[in-house]
């Protein structure tokens, strides 16, 4: 491997790609289109009021009934009484954490009676500090609800202690929205589109118009032209997942973290897809078996893997299937960086994406030949 | 001067198919060598095998003393090959595609002046794909000298060319051999074999059926040289009759063969004593392509021929 001659052939590939302004809309404008379409299509925004899931402990008194109309008269709230039997309120901040709405309130037992006695009584508010205008706007109901009873029970004077109070709980773990496992997932679909729809057509293009002879030629190797195509996915791929993570947040308000742990699969990704584009073409015989190798290969991927759904709304057994995708490893360790901040889940990803790349990358460089035998 | 290029017995097989069916021949170095056949003949299949892009079934070939297909790496460093066809990026310059192969040679050629050698410097800046047909080959051209390559392989390098283009690829190959190159060359053009070559192979079904100067292989395989002059078949017998040559009667002409050029006098002044009408009259000398013709043609007749069940 000479670094000089994969440096020179990098600047060929950036030169062509940035000559050619289909191929730079497609790898830099696609992303946010598909990032604005599904984020539109899934995520709902502008539903104008917030829903408040509520446990009442205290069974339905008439007090309690009462302040929950109330709430949900502001019109800026819309109370749901949670179904779920099995919820507690020691659980529920778990549990609002894993909902769709993750905003609750908790009446606590005996609220009528403390309410009639006028002794004080706390309400428990559960804000999500990720979503800091749903939880004001809940906040703000239940405070002036409670303070419309607290009057009505004649507390006007300087000394009055409010009878309604109430303390508020984060909810418990982090909440993730569709939009916040789209960006990775995104992310993930363009590692795994870009460099495999090119590599396989490459591959084909190259040899059918002698580039691939005329490149024998010269001292360049197989391995240093690919690896400056690997180079240039991999900026490739920083530069797409920094245009779909800003579309991301800028315009759907997504959650992510951005560490230090992204990049690695940011790296391995383009590695291995960029391998395989490049041995799904040379397995192949013609431009159109290569076409029909690479869509064979790449088409279960673009849907299974977590691009567009999360695996784990699949049914059991395609959840299995995503399992042998190697994409599947990619995204799932962008999620657990971006998303979960779970290093060791995301390690096991990355090792695996890694051998992978290794294999399939020393695999084409070997079965793919510039010269004929 | 030794020997750029030597082959001994070379076989290539495609299956059943011999594409090259034991073929022999030496390019002394610095020396132009042409390599003319028929399509389908064989041509770019050797080529191919020098430069190293194709592994031989039989046979022994080297080139600047190196094995061409397990040495290639070592031989690509001291060989420049426009392939027939020459393809590039779409997207990339003259200037850029030779200074991307200037680091890939470890060289440090001028783009400028290699482009000036092939008269191609006014499209230096100008991107491949908007090149015409003949200044893609010029390209082509001035990347195989990037390295300053001892033998150039030229396949084909002017087909589809205009007479212009032509030219200039020709002053090219005219002077790689003054700068002492060794320069071989396959063509469909048997004009510019003859106006080129040192040393010229004609290929057919995989086998060598000539080879040598233009010169010699017009003098082996060509007919004598003639005095042609319009006239009638009465004229012919008169001839022969006087002069005791051979005079042939066709289409209206008379051909007397030439063998000495001071028979020459001697038929014009026979050929105004007949007393019968003639009218313009020519020297004619068989040209290399005259003898292509021929020795192609005879050889395909014959193996129609023995195709013919008794």
């Amino acid at each position: 491997m000479n670094l000089r001659h994969i440096g020179a052939d990098l600047k060929v590939v950036v030169r062509t790609y940035f000559r050619n302004p289909v191929a730079l809309f497609f790898s830099l404008f696609f992303p946010i289109i598909l990032i604005a379409l599904f984020g539109l299509i899934f995520s709902s925004v502008g539903s104008g009021s917030v829903t408040v899931e509520v446990i009442n402990e205290d069974h339905n008194s008439p007090a309690s009934v009462a302040f929950l109309s109330a709430l949900n008269n502001t019109s800026v709230v819309r109370v749901a009484l949670v179904t779920d039997t099995s919820v507690t309120p020691s659980s529920f901040a778990t549990w609002l954490g894993q909902n769709d709405d993750p905003v609750g309130l908790v009446i606590p037992a005996g609220f009528g009676a403390s309410y009639h006695l006028g002794t004080p009584v706390n309400l428990t508010v559960f804000t999500n500090p990720q979503d800091a205008s749903a939880s004001g706007t809940v906040l703000g109901a239940v405070q002036g609800v409670a303070n419309g009873f607290n009057l009505q029970r004649a507390c006007g004077g300087q000394n009055c202690t409010p009878i309604i109070g109430f303390s508020t709980q984060n909810v418990g773990s982090q909440v993730y929205k569709y939009i916040d496992y789209l960006i990775p997932g995104l992310i993930g679909f363009t590692i795994l589109t870009s460099p495999m729809f090119s590599l396989v057509d490459i591959s084909s293009s190259y040899r059918k118009d002698g580039i691939f002879r005329e490149l024998s030629l010269t001292p360049l190797t197989r391995s240093e032209w690919l690896t400056s195509r690997v180079i240039w996915y991999v900026l490739l791929t920083f530069l797409s997942a920094a245009i779909m993570i800003g579309a991301g947040v800028g315009l759907f308000g997504a959650h992510v973290t951005l560490t230090a742990g992204v990049v690695p699969f940011l790296v391995v990704g383009p590695f291995f897809f960029v391998s395989l584009g490049m041995l799904a073409g040379s397995v192949a015989k013609t431009p159109e078996s290569a076409a029909l190798v690479g869509n064979i290969v790449t088409f279960p991927m673009m849907f299974l893997s977590g691009t567009f759904f999360q695996v784990s709304m699949f049914p059991q057994y395609l959840q299995l299937f995503a399992r042998v995708l190697p994409l599947y490893y990619v995204i799932d360790g962008m999620n657990q960086v971006m998303l979960f901040s779970n290093t060791s889940k995301a390690l096991v990803d990355l090792l695996v994406v890694l051998v992978g790349s290794v294999v399939v990358f020393l695999l084409a460089v070997r079965l793919f030949k510039w010269r004929d035998e | 001067m030794g020997a750029a290029i030597e082959v001994h017995g070379l076989v290539k097989r495609y299956g059943t198919l011999a594409a090259v069916d034991g073929v022999d021949f030496t390019v002394p170095s610095g020396t132009v060598f042409s390599f003319l056949g028929p399509n389908g003949a064989g041509k770019t299949t050797t080529t191919e095998i020098l430069e190293g892009l194709r592994r031989r079934t039989a046979g022994s070939v080297e080139v600047l003393g190196l094995d061409p297909w397990t040495q290639a790496g070592p031989l690509h460093r001291r060989i420049g090959v426009i392939p027939q066809d020459f393809r590039f990026f779409d997207k990339i310059t003259p200037k850029e595609a030779i200074e991307y192969y200037r680091t890939l040679f470890h060289t440090d050629v001028d783009p400028g002046h290699l482009l000036a050698q092939v008269e191609l410097l006014d499209k230096m800046d100008a991107r491949y794909d908007t090149l015409s047909g003949g200044q893609k080959q010029k390209l082509g051209l001035a990347l195989a000298l990037t390295n300053d390559p001892e033998i150039c392989f030229l396949d084909e390098p002017t087909t589809g060319l205009d007479p212009h283009a032509r030219r200039a690829i020709w002053a090219v190959i005219r002077t790689l051999k003054r700068e002492g190159r060794t320069v071989f060359l396959t063509t469909h053009y048997l004009e510019e074999a003859e106006l080129l070559a040192d040393q010229v192979a004609i290929i057919h079904h995989g086998k060598i059926i000539a080879a040598g100067t233009p010169g010699e292989i017009i003098r082996a395989h060509g007919r004598p040289a003639r005095i042609s002059v319009e006239g009638s078949p009465e004229l012919a017998t008169y001839l022969q009759t006087k002069l005791a040559i051979p005079a042939v009667p066709h289409d209206g002409r008379v051909d007397v063969e030439l063998n000495d050029r001071r028979d020459a006098l001697k038929i014009l002044s026979a050929i105004d004593q007949s007393g019968l009408p003639w009218q313009a009259f020519e020297t004619r000398q068989d040209t290399l392509e005259d003898v292509f013709v021929r020795l192609v043609g005879q050889m395909d007749e014959g193996a129609l021929q023995s195709e013919v069940p008794p």
